[in-house]
């Protein structure tokens, strides 16, 4: 299992999991959100290649209502 | 003046807009009642903040599912920043979502009045120009900012008109006024309308635009007071085209003096 941190929260996942397979584990449409691995935007056509290791910290983020 | 009413187009960098009033997204009931307010207004473009996704509820209502961003234009904003790091982080990540290249600046110094930190903006709309953003500044009424602004190459000056989410309306309309006379990119209020007649007031002095958020979605029925807000900037706006009348101190009788019974 790897250790990682999405959105500020500590979750197990299984080793060489995907940022595709973390949105598809929380019902994500990949069209709808943005991601940082590590402080760095990951482009959307490397969320298949871009596996996880442990201490990675991802945030996923979206469009919410804002003025 | 038909025709030039017609002509009246609202354009931001190279994009035309066919309504002048922006509304923001915020402050609503729900999600449904953010989109009829949207509806009624009339609006081709609204601002959204980017926050985290909250993944320990799957089933959490997007925003993006109410509010189609293929009809209407999303302008990403930087609320909640005070520095220009967060400010760059959120603009970046928003543009991943949806490649979207304009935005809304915005970053604030004070807590309590949520005054732009004009420090910090010119330095990020500095970058983001040089990045490739369209950028839509929040800012002071001051017009020394507001020139340095369009120098740094901003696509729109976005002054308050009285803190963000007050409804005090404009306050202070000399610094308005110079701002908007000395700017070659559109002026649009951003910030501290409180109802209709402020817009209207706004479109008359000459703005080229209207940000409305909380004095629709706080009204006591957000739906219809989008719509006074779509009719309110129309009115203004065409009655700054119209050019006003002179003001007299005295009387000036309606009716012809002349040929009166008796």
């Amino acid at each position: 299992m790897a250790k990682i941190q999405i959105n500020g929260k500590k979750v197990a996942l299984k080793q060489n999991f995907s940022i595709l397979e973390v949105l598809k584990k929380y019902k994500l449409n990949r069209k709808k959100v943005a991601i940082e691995l590590n402080g760095k935007i990951i482009p959307q056509n490397k969320y298949d290649k871009k596996k996880l290791k442990n201490n990675d910290k991802i945030e996923i983020v979206q469009f919410i209502g804002g003025g | 003046m038909e025709a030039n009413v017609k002509r009246d187009v609202f354009k931001i960098d190279k994009k035309i807009f066919k309504s002048r009033l922006i509304v923001g997204t915020g402050k609503y009931k729900n999600l449904i009642e953010t989109a009829k307010a949207i509806k009624s207004s009339g609006a081709d473009m609204v601002t959204v903040a980017v926050r985290r996704v909250n993944i320990s509820d799957k089933k959490k209502p997007l925003l993006m599912d109410y509010v189609n961003p293929k009809k209407i234009i999303y302008l990403p904003n930087t609320a909640g920043c005070f520095n220009s790091s967060d400010a760059l982080r959120t603009l970046r990540l928003a543009r991943e979502i949806g490649g979207w290249k304009m935005v809304k600046l915005e970053i604030l110094g004070d807590k309590k009045t949520l005054y732009p930190d004009m420090i910090e903006t010119l330095k990020t709309t500095k970058v983001l120009v040089k990045e490739g953003f369209k950028v839509l500044v929040y800012c002071t009424d001051d017009p020394l900012h507001a020139k340095k602004l369009e120098d740094l190459g901003a696509s729109a000056i976005m002054p308050l008109a009285a803190p963000i989410g007050s409804g005090l309306g404009i306050h202070n309309k000399l610094n308005i006024s110079l701002i908007i006379k000395q700017s070659k990119v559109p002026v649009i209020i951003d910030a501290g309308i409180g109802t209709a007649s402020d817009a209207t007031i706004a479109m008359e002095m000459g703005c080229d635009g209207v940000l409305i958020n909380s004095a629709i979605a706080l009204a006591k029925k957000p739906i219809q007071m989008a719509e006074a807000f779509k009719y309110a900037v129309i009115a203004g706006r065409k009655s700054f085209l119209s050019g006003r009348m002179k003001k007299n101190n005295f009387a000036s009788a309606s009716s012809p003096e002349k040929d009166l019974i008796s």
